[in-house]
């Protein structure tokens, strides 16, 4: 079986998929040895991320193990995680320095 | 692990033994070009500026200039000036005879009496240096030897997704096995800074990356320049990247996850080992120019969209996961890392590869822009010229 996804670390509630994927088709990708698969709730366009699970309104979305955004309104499992469900949380400089 | 390389007197050993025929400004440049085409063995590098520039821009091509001489790939050096330019050739050789013992010889197309009678002696004591250099015997070094660059350039959506994240496993492999590296690019961890930051070996460190973010950021703004409007692009956001921090790190990742233990400024020198950043510029031929000025001997170069980029005095080793890219410009890229987005390979499994690639270049294996005898610079500057 080959691949359509890619996890970029375990910790992420997202895979970006490499391949376009249609709605109701299965979001395969590696996680360690295993195979493990989804079915895509909505079309995910190739590089384009999925969420792995249910994600609710003002979560964090993980990628690269780290939080990428949070969420504006809740992402189901399966659906499509873009720009108009996920924001950039403003930081400053000073509160990052220790 | 261990290679094949060149003893050099001061600092780490050299993958190349380069005659290297150094321009002091811009009018020397066409001359030095043609003096390196007459001699095997010589590279030449093309500097467009050193004449009517204000202290800091001066600085800064001094310190590439010199830097350049002292890159442990170079033998000996020729340089060709002018007369009239800011760093006579006289003062840049003294600059360079300060901070290393290597051959260096200098020549003014004004003295001499033009370009002819400049380049007839500038081939001669080239050739003699070259003739010399040959004779050099390789040596047996350990990597901890390695300095290597990480660049991107030219990305696409395989850079944050596969090439990147192998790339990093490339620099941890090194890493542990006591080499270096240096991820540069400091506007590109604008939106991921705090996660960088978070590698860093001590709380100074951690502050010196963050600071370099800050500094960036106003430089920019003292231009007009708003860093963050308009990021990630429609073109980023088309390609799947939804935040600046999602862009930002897929950028980082190149440089792997050990402890950072040193925050250089453009063209500096290392002076810890280990995992190593540096404040450059996002463009990337500018970006690589400052990590060989301060002693990187090899760089690999992630791309997806491709790249024919080369450095005259190091290595670069071009490698893309996009498929497409390798087919179509595989006349200049080096490693094909698709196999990570087809699930074949793992980012591990990939950087064990380029481990075992880079290894080769170490040991003399051309890259294909090396092969081609590229030479691409660009000196990063603060303002306009006077």
């Amino acid at each position: 079986m080959t691949i359509n996804a890619i996890l970029l670390d375990e910790k992420d509630n997202v895979v970006t998929c490499v391949q376009d994927v249609k709605a109701g088709e299965e979001v395969v990708y590696r996680a360690g040895d295993n195979l493990c698969t989804l079915i895509a709730a909505q079309p995910i366009p190739a590089c384009h991320k999925v969420a792995l699970q249910d994600i609710g309104k003002g979560k964090d979305v993980i990628k690269y193990g780290e939080m990428i955004g949070r969420t504006s309104s809740p992402i189901a499992k399966g659906c499509h995680v873009n720009e108009y469900n996920i924001y950039s949380v403003p930081r400053d400089y000073d509160s990052e320095l220790v | 692990m261990e290679f094949w390389g060149y003893r050099r007197a001061e600092g780490r050993a050299g993958i190349r033994n380069h005659v290297l025929i150094l321009p002091s400004c811009v009018c020397g440049s066409e001359t030095a070009r043609i003096v390196a085409s007459q001699v095997k063995g010589a590279v030449n590098i093309v500097f467009n500026t050193g004449c009517s520039d204000v202290q800091a821009n001066t600085d800064m091509s001094q310190k590439v200039l010199t830097g350049f001489a002292c890159n442990p790939n170079v033998y000996g050096v020729v340089i060709i000036g002018l007369g009239c330019e800011t760093v006579g050739h006289r003062q840049l050789r003294e600059k360079i005879q300060k901070m290393t013992s290597k051959p260096v010889v200098s020549f003014g197309i004004q003295e001499e009496g033009g370009t002819l009678k400049t380049i007839e002696k500038a081939v001669r004591a080239a050739r003699e240096m070259a003739a010399e250099a040959a004779m050099q015997p390789k040596e047996r070094f350990d990597i901890s030897e390695l300095l290597l660059g990480i660049e991107c350039g030219g990305s696409d959506a395989t850079s944050g997704l596969a090439s990147n994240p192998a790339v990093g496993e490339l620099s941890d492999l090194l890493v542990d096995l006591g080499a270096s590296t240096i991820m540069s690019e400091s506007i590109e961890w604008i939106g991921g800074e705090h996660v960088l930051a978070r590698r860093a070996a001590t709380p100074e460190i951690h502050n010196q990356i963050i600071e370099v973010c800050r500094a960036y950021e106003e430089h920019l703004k003292a231009a007009g320049q708003d860093c963050r409007a308009g990021q990630p692009t429609p073109g980023n956001k088309a390609g799947g990247l939804s935040t600046l921090d999602e862009k930002s790190l897929g950028c980082i990742r190149k440089g792997g996850t050990r402890s950072v233990v040193e925050v250089l400024q453009q063209a500096d020198r290392p002076t810890k080992t280990g995992a190593i950043v540096m404040d450059t510029a996002g463009f990337d031929i500018s970006s690589v120019t400052s990590m060989v000025a301060g002693g990187c001997s090899a760089v690999i170069f992630t791309t997806g969209r491709g790249t024919p980029t080369g450095n005259a005095i190091a290595p670069v080793l071009k490698v893309t996961a996009n498929e497409r890219t390798y087919r179509m410009m595989e006349d200049n890229m080096d490693v094909d890392l698709s196999p990570i987005l087809r699930g074949e390979k793992t980012f591990r499994e990939m950087g064990e590869k380029l481990l075992e690639e880079i290894g080769a270049v170490c040991n003399g294996k051309l890259t294909k822009a090396e092969a081609y005898g590229f030479s691409d610079i660009a000196v990063d500057h603060v303002c306009r010229f006077v």
